[in-house]
Parts: C-alpha cells; structure tokens; sequence
C-alpha cells in the first residue's frame, strides 16, 4: 500500500527478506549459545526444546546465517567504503549520541557509524564461523589446543557481536522513520534529507 | 552413571551448592606401573561391570588394543618401547580419567549437573544430562571424555562410582592379578605408593616416585612410576599438567564480566531513550517539503 507516492525506496524486498533472515538467525544463534555461555542463561535452551536440540541446532544456523550475511555483505559492501567524511562524523559523535546532529556532516546512504557496525559485523561473522567450526564436535576434530582458542575467540566475537546488534537495534528504534525501511522498504523524504542529505539529494536529484 | 547422592562437592554449570551433608572419605586408586604386566585384565573387567563391549578390533602391531579410548573403553594399557641406560624397558601404562580435584571437565561443562564431583574425588558424568557439546573434551588436560557415535553423549571411567558408594572396589582392581591396582583412602594410598617407591629406590630406580599431579590439585588416580622425573615417557603422560590458560580464560571471570556488559548496552539504550528523547524527524524539514510538494 503506498500511501505517499513520493517516499522514497531504500531496500528492495529481496534485500529486506535478506536481512531478516540474517535477523532471525541472529537472534536463534544469541539465544541458544547464550544458554552454553553461562548456567544464567541455561533456561533458553528450553526454546529450542532443551539442551541438545540447541546444540544440535546452533552450528546449522550459524551457517544459514553466514550464509545470509555473505549475501548482505556483497550487496552492501561498497556503500560502506569508509571515506574522510565518516572520519569526521565518527569524530564528532558524541553530538550525535546528545541528540544534537544538527552541525554533524551530510551523510551518504550510510553514516560513519552504520558503516563501522557493518565492518564490525562481517569480522566478527568471520571469526564466529571459523571458531565455530572448531567448536562444532559433532562433525570436527581439531588439535585441542586450537578448540580452546577457538571457544574463546567465539565467545568473545559473540559478546562483541551481541553488544554490536543491540546498538544497531537500538539505534533503529531511537531515529524515528527508521523502522519503515526494513519493514517495507521506503522512507519518508523528510527523513532521508535530515539523516542521509546526500543520499537525499542523489536519489531525488535535488 | 546416575547417583542419587548427598555427597557432592561439585556440580558443572551449577552456582548454588550442591546437596553436600553427607561426609565421605576421599578416595583413591593406585596405579603401580612396576608390577603391572600387561595382561589387560582390568580393560576385561570395565566392560563386564559396565556392560559396554568394544568392536572387536585388529592388530595395529603393538599390543595396545583397543588402540586409544573410547565411549566403550574407559580404561586402555598403553605400551611404551623406551631405551634407558643402553636397555630396553617396556613401559606400561593404564590411562583412563585421572579423577583430578580441579577437573578440567567439569569447569568447561556448559550443562547443569552432567558432571558431578562426588566428596570422594570421583568424577562423574550423568549421560542423561549431557548435551554433547564436548566442551569436557576441550577441559581435560589428559584428553580422557570421549563422545559417543551412537548417541551422541560423552563417556569415560566412573571409578566405579556405584560399587565405591556401597563399599566395593572398582572392578578393575578385583581383575588385576599383580596387586598393581589398589584402592583405599587417598592417605592410604599415599602411604602404600611411598613404600613402593622406597622399594624401588633400592632396586636402583632412582627417579622412582608418585605421580599424583598438583597442577590439577591432585587426582584420584595416582601412578607410581620408576622414572617419575620424565612421566612423558609413559606414552606422553603430561609432566605437569593443569587447566589450559585458555580454558581459565574461557571459563573464569570474563564470562560474568561479559553477561554484565551486554546488560550495560541493553539497559544503556534504555537509559539514553529515556534521558534523550526519540530522535524525530524535524517539523522544519517536513513543512519545507509540503511547500516544496504545494508549489
Ligand atoms: C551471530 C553468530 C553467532 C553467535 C552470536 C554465537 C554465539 C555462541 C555462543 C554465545 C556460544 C557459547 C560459547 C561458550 O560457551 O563460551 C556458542 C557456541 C557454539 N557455536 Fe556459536 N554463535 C554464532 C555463530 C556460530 C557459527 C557460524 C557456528 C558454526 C558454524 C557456531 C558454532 C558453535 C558451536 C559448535 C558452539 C559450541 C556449542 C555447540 O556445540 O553448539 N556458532 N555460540
Ligand atoms: S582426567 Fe579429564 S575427564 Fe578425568 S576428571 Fe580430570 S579433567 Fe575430568
């Protein structure tokens, strides 16, 4: 239903259906490695039908979800080239966070911080799937030495990565209009001219 | 091995106290490699008290059969050909679980209650709590657990828990013929290792000692070794072994740390929400648009 005909498109629905995959894997994968992380998250396991099914499911969905992200990855990769610009935003962030973004930098699709969220993600994907797979016993047997590295680089990539996405939910929820655009895809122009101006100004032309 | 029990000291992925009131008298078994021949007696008697069959298996060329641990062998002779002093010594040794005071195991056990340390010392796995992650594998410093093909689950040596909880001995030590397996008190134990080692101080080893090592806190397996100086030479028993750093790492204080951290984002965001107030999209901008939209 288009109620306002000059909205304007920012995700095509096979990238809102891409990124939802990889939301929904994310979650699953937070909530079932969370329940081996510590004894105070072990009642999660109970979600997936109890311990082992959410042993036996997490690695799966762990490469569903790389999957999902490689995908994201290469559609997004060179919108989030960082350039002086993002430097600048990045530098003078703290404006942002106060709530005060009226002198910060015109920002492409994608400001300094999206883009360092985007990075932050593919690494930590990276490291969470190769240590993954040292972990995953079911099918693997590596020197034990490398499974012990491997279960700490997991579990930190996974501290990082799990902080990392409750900011980028978090600031989702905070820019209002946000949501709409991976829900069903447009924004209003009056947010893309505040947020993304030259973004605003490549697509409308203006 | 299930055992409804008031004696634990230890429970894996547990942060209350385990039912702890009954008091029982630490344990041990006594592994004298000198006067141990070989026979595989005790491999025989595991399986039977246990009820679990190894496959039946080929000859690799050495004697050690089965070859390595497995979810059907809890206890396995490995057969060392060393040269010491220009002679040929043939070094033979029973590994199974050490039943370590620190167990690696246990520490690295995600699910509550699969591991249990009975006051005993014996450490022991409750299979029907066991999820199969196989971190215990990634806790052992003596790569001991061993995760079953069959259903997925991770075994190893009991100490017999269920025939020390009514007086018994393990069933490989009623198997051994030589009096090289002993089971008693930890002290008792002790006390019968160093009069051994005395007794083979006078033979001429003069390295001969008790391995019962302290980097785990001690174990409920103890050896006595002619050549306790280099225990490598027993088909790599560890000389030292301990917790893996890693695994401290893995497991220790940056885990509450960590749990404290992703709630300092959580409630953070809220805070902020809270304090700064939803970033709307300025009525400046959208006026100027409808204008813009009106001309
Ligand atoms: C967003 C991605 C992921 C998150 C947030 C995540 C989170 C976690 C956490 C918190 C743990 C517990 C670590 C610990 O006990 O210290 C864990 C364990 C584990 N993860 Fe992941 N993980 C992710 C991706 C993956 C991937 C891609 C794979 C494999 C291909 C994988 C395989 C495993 C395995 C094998 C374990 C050990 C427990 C088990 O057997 O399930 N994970 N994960
Ligand atoms: S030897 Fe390994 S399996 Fe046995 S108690 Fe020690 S850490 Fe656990």
């Amino acid at each position: 239903m288009i109620r306002n005909p000059k909205d304007l498109v920012r995700y095509t629905p096979e990238e809102r259906a891409n990124h939802w995959l990889g939301g929904i894997c994310f979650i699953l994968l937070a909530l079932s490695g969370l329940a081996f992380f510590h004894p105070a998250f072990w009642p999660l396991t109970q979600l997936f039908g109890g311990g082992v099914w959410a042993r036996i499911l997490h690695p799966f969905i762990g490469l569903v979800m790389a999957l999902s992200f490689l995908s994201l990855f290469l559609r997004f990769r060179a919108l989030n080239a960082m350039t002086p610009v993002d430097k600048e935003w990045l530098s003078r962030m703290r404006e942002m966070v106060d709530g005060n973004d009226h002198n910060m930098p015109e920002q492409g699709k994608y400001n300094g911080g999206q883009k360092m969220m985007f990075w932050a993600i593919a690494v930590c994907l990276l490291l969470l799937v190769v240590s993954g797979i040292l972990l995953w016993r079911a099918y693997f047997t590596f020197p034990v030495e490398l499974v012990r590295l491997g279960a700490v680089i997991h579990a930190f990539c996974a501290v990082v990565m799990i902080c990392t996405i409750m900011v980028h939910v978090y600031a989702a929820i905070w820019v209002k209009g946000t949501m709409r655009a991976m829900w069903h895809g447009t924004v209003t122009r009056a947010w893309a001219k505040q947020h993304h101006r030259v973004w605003y100004r490549q697509v409308t032309g203006k | 091995m299930a055992l409804q029990s008031l004696d634990i000291a230890r429970s894996s992925a547990t942060t209350t106290p385990p039912p702890s009131v009954r008091q029982t008298t630490e344990v041990a078994k006594l592994i004298d490699v000198s006067t141990c021949i070989g026979c595989k007696a005790c491999q025989a008697a595991c399986m039977e008290w246990n009820d679990i069959r190894e496959e039946i298996g080929t000859c690799s060329g050495v004697y050690d059969n089965p070859t390595n641990l497995t979810e059907n062998s809890w206890t396995v002779m490995r057969f060392a050909e060393v040269e010491e002093a220009g002679k040929l010594e043939w070094l033979i040794r029973k590994d199974g679980c050490m039943h370590c005071a620190d167990p690696g195991c246990l520490k690295a056990c995600p699910a509550p209650g699969a591991i249990l340390q009975y006051a005993n010392g014996i450490v022991d796995f409750q299979e029907e709590y066991c999820i199969g992650c196989g971190y215990c594998v990634t806790g052992c410093p003596f790569n001991i657990p061993r995760i079953s093909q069959k259903d997925g689950k991770a075994y190893k040596c009991t100490l017999c828990s269920d025939r020390v909880a009514v007086g018994q001995a393990p069933a490989c030590i009623k198997s051994c013929p030589t009096g090289a397996l002993q089971f008693g008190s930890k002290e008792q134990m002790r006390d019968y290792a160093e009069h051994r080692v005395v007794d083979l101080k006078e033979r001429g080893f003069k390295e001969a000692g008790i391995y019962d090592p302290q980097g785990v806190g001690g174990t409920h397996v103890m050896y006595v070794l002619h050549h306790a100086d280099r225990p490598q030479l027993y088909n790599g028993l560890p000389a030292d072994p301990g917790i893996s750093p890693l695994v401290h790492l893995w497991k220790g204080f940056a885990k509450p740390l960590a749990t404290v951290a992703m709630a300092a984002v959580a409630l953070g965001s809220l805070y902020h929400y809270v304090t700064k107030g939803p970033n709307e999209v300025s009525k400046e901008l959208e006026d100027e648009l409808e204008k813009e939209d009106a001309l």
